[in-house]
């Protein structure tokens, strides 16, 4: 990094001839992201509000807190930095979960909408091309959510240590005890956690994209039906549920695909707190469905960008 | 044959089906530089699957090149020195005027902020609103605006003015011919309102059933057709001297006229037909794009037209 911003003001001229062009290529994608985010609020407004909530939830909580930190103590069937882990896990899951469903969300309208209020030959009329609009949306929930959700997560997590420390002084409370969960290693697995469940999920994704832009109407029902009827028929001709565990494998696989739930003499680790030395990236990326899932994403994605060059308004 | 200007949009058979129905049965164009032609037709005629392939919305079959590019698989490099206006509905309703700046200038590299500013100072509409929050005329100022600093070289609109009050619809055409027109400029442009921009354009095209029914630039329009009110006593005369259309208006026979058709061949007269004869009929006048689209397409169009009188 030292190197490169040492070396820009040497070579001015260069550095101004480049920038300009590598702008103009990257420009459109950026306003598109930004035309999504003045349209979609809530990819913003939902994780703040949660946040806020729990926040709020959390300050009421934390005047019980020292007493149940005791209580808890003397039961040996939780680990004590489970107990202090919980709370700040509960709020990364939250989140996690309510960026999952603002996600599901704007696919299911990212290409719809625009055709249902006939302002795609607005946006078609502009410079901007079919792979751009696409790609920008699709980075929402594969790139922005995520970022934003963690952003939001490490804050309020943050914030959740200011307010327990504070209680603790206020209150008096010894703090030679551990009264915090080591939070650097939490904020650490939970970025990995983000960059697997993003990984993962992509295929959902992208495949709601891609219903989004090719159902005339009721976008949910075209994204879903099909796949429940398809396992249905699948059970009652052959008694057998492939799809179906598929489909439950690519919601919530990436948990046995990513992590080691047991720690080295077999014992089940808590997903409260997971320690830096259960994660398993390298199973994770050579796990072939991963890889199947991101072929999959990638050409409902290609098929998306074809697609909306025959649409129109509908 | 004299050097013709370029051609901005040259097409040839095109043809575009959707299942039985055929929009476009196999039409030439060519439209040149600083031309602005009015494609007039009734609904379902085919006017905006022809508009719809030239800015790559829509495919179609036969050749089509729009300033050298293929609009079906150019579009967003076409759409560089392309504008077009749908109509007044497609701006997004959330959008805000700030916003739909921002983002033009953030996408078009052709697109003066500055410009577009200076259009909307002379509106009535609040910067901070969103679409859904303006009146029909000011979102089609307002495209207007974005649309007018673009440095575009053709400027396509598809009923633009639909659904707007006389004032904003003078406004529009007033903002388009001063503001924006020069001879670097094409501008195609659809609308029913065909008295709104009979002074405005500089080519006509009658389009019916797919296929062109008339293409004439204006000058040829207004040395051409003549209409002629024509005084009770020379009615049977005139008639004689083969109207293409005959009217009634306030008990009077308005008569139209094409000064091409050679009378010779049908044995009538022994010599073409000119004003000066005409004039001995009654009172000589340049007819209405409307009259002369009923003269053309017949009855059934003229129904369809809904804005012929």
């Amino acid at each position: 990094m030292n190197s490169q911003s040492d070396a820009v003001p040497e070579f001015p001229v260069d550095a101004q001839r480049i920038a300009p062009a590598a702008l103009a290529a990257t420009r459109p994608m950026y306003w598109s992201i930004r035309r999504e985010l003045w349209e979609n609020r809530s990819i913003y407004i939902a994780p703040l509000v949660v946040a806020g909530l729990y926040l709020f939830g959390f300050f009421i909580s934390l005047f019980w807190v020292p007493r149940s930190v005791r209580g808890m103590a003397g039961n040996h069937s939780m680990a004590p930095i489970v107990v202090l882990a919980m709370p700040y896990s509960h709020a990364d899951m939250l989140l996690t979960l309510i960026a999952f469903l603002v996600g599901i969300f704007f696919s299911l309208d990212a290409l719809h909408g625009e055709r249902r209020d006939r302002s795609i030959l607005f946006w078609k009329s502009l410079p901007v091309s079919d792979l751009t609009t696409v790609l920008s949306k699709a980075s929402i929930p594969l790139v922005v959510l995520p970022l934003f959700t963690f952003a939001v997560t490490v804050t309020v997590q943050l914030i959740m240590l200011l307010l327990n420390a504070s209680v603790l002084v206020v209150s008096r409370a010894s703090t030679a005890t551990q009264w915090a969960p080591p939070l650097f290693e939490m904020e650490l697995v939970s970025l990995y956690c983000m960059a697997v469940l993003v990984l993962w999920h992509a295929p959902i994704y992208c495949w709601f994209l891609l219903v989004s832009g090719w159902a005339r109407r009721a976008t949910l029902l075209w994204a879903v039906l099909p796949l429940v009827a398809i396992s249905a028929v699948e059970y009652i001709a052959f008694r057998t549920s492939y799809l179906a565990s598929l489909l439950h494998a690519r919601l919530l696989g990436f948990v046995s695909a990513a992590f080691d739930l047991k720690d080295k003499s077999g014992v089940p680790i808590d997903p409260h707190f997971i320690p830096l030395a259960q994660l398993a990236p390298g199973r994770f990326l050579s796990s072939p469905s991963l890889w199947l899932g991101l072929v999959f994403a990638a050409l409902c994605l290609a098929a998306a960008v074809r697609l909306r060059r025959y649409q129109g308004p509908v | 044959m004299t050097v013709q200007a370029r051609p901005v949009i040259e097409a040839r058979g095109l043809r575009k089906a959707f299942g039985a129905t055929i929009a476009l049965d196999g039409i030439d164009l060519r439209v040149e530089e600083g031309r602005i032609l009015g494609l007039i037709g009734p609904n379902g005629a085919g006017k905006s699957t022809a508009l719809n392939a030239i800015l790559g919305l829509t495919a179609y079959q036969g050749e089509l090149k729009v300033l050298g590019r293929n609009p079906w698989t150019d579009r967003d490099q076409l759409m560089r020195d392309v504008c077009f206006i749908a109509d007044v509905a497609v701006l997004p309703r959330w959008i805000r005027v700030a916003q739909a700046l921002e983002y033009v200038a953030g996408v078009h590299p052709r697109f003066d902020r500055a410009e577009a500013e200076s259009f909307l100072a002379k509106t009535d509409i609040p910067r901070n609103s969103k679409v859904s929050e303006l009146s029909k005329g000011m979102v089609t100022q307002l495209h207007l605006a974005l649309v007018m600093a673009i440095d575009a070289k053709l400027l396509v609109l598809d009923e633009p003015t639909l659904g707007l009050d006389i004032l904003y619809r003078k406004q529009f055409y007033d903002s388009l011919l001063n503001d924006y027109f020069d001879r670097n400029r094409t501008i195609v442009v659809t609308t029913h309102q065909v008295e709104d921009v009979q002074h405005v354009l500089t080519d006509l095209m009658f389009i019916n059933h797919g296929r062109i029914a008339l293409d004439c630039s204006m000058e040829e329009f207004e040395s051409r057709y003549v209409e002629v009110t024509v005084r009770p006593e020379r009615i049977a005369s005139a008639r004689a001297l083969k109207p293409i259309h005959e009217r009634h208006a306030l008990g009077r026979s308005i008569m139209l006229f094409d000064l091409r058709f050679d009378l010779k061949l049908d044995g009538v007269a022994d010599q073409k037909l000119d004003r000066q004869q005409l004039s001995a009929l009654g009172d000589v006048h340049t007819p209405g794009i409307a009259d002369l689209f009923v003269a053309v397409m017949g009855k059934d169009a003229g129904r369809a037209q809904g804005g012929v009188k």
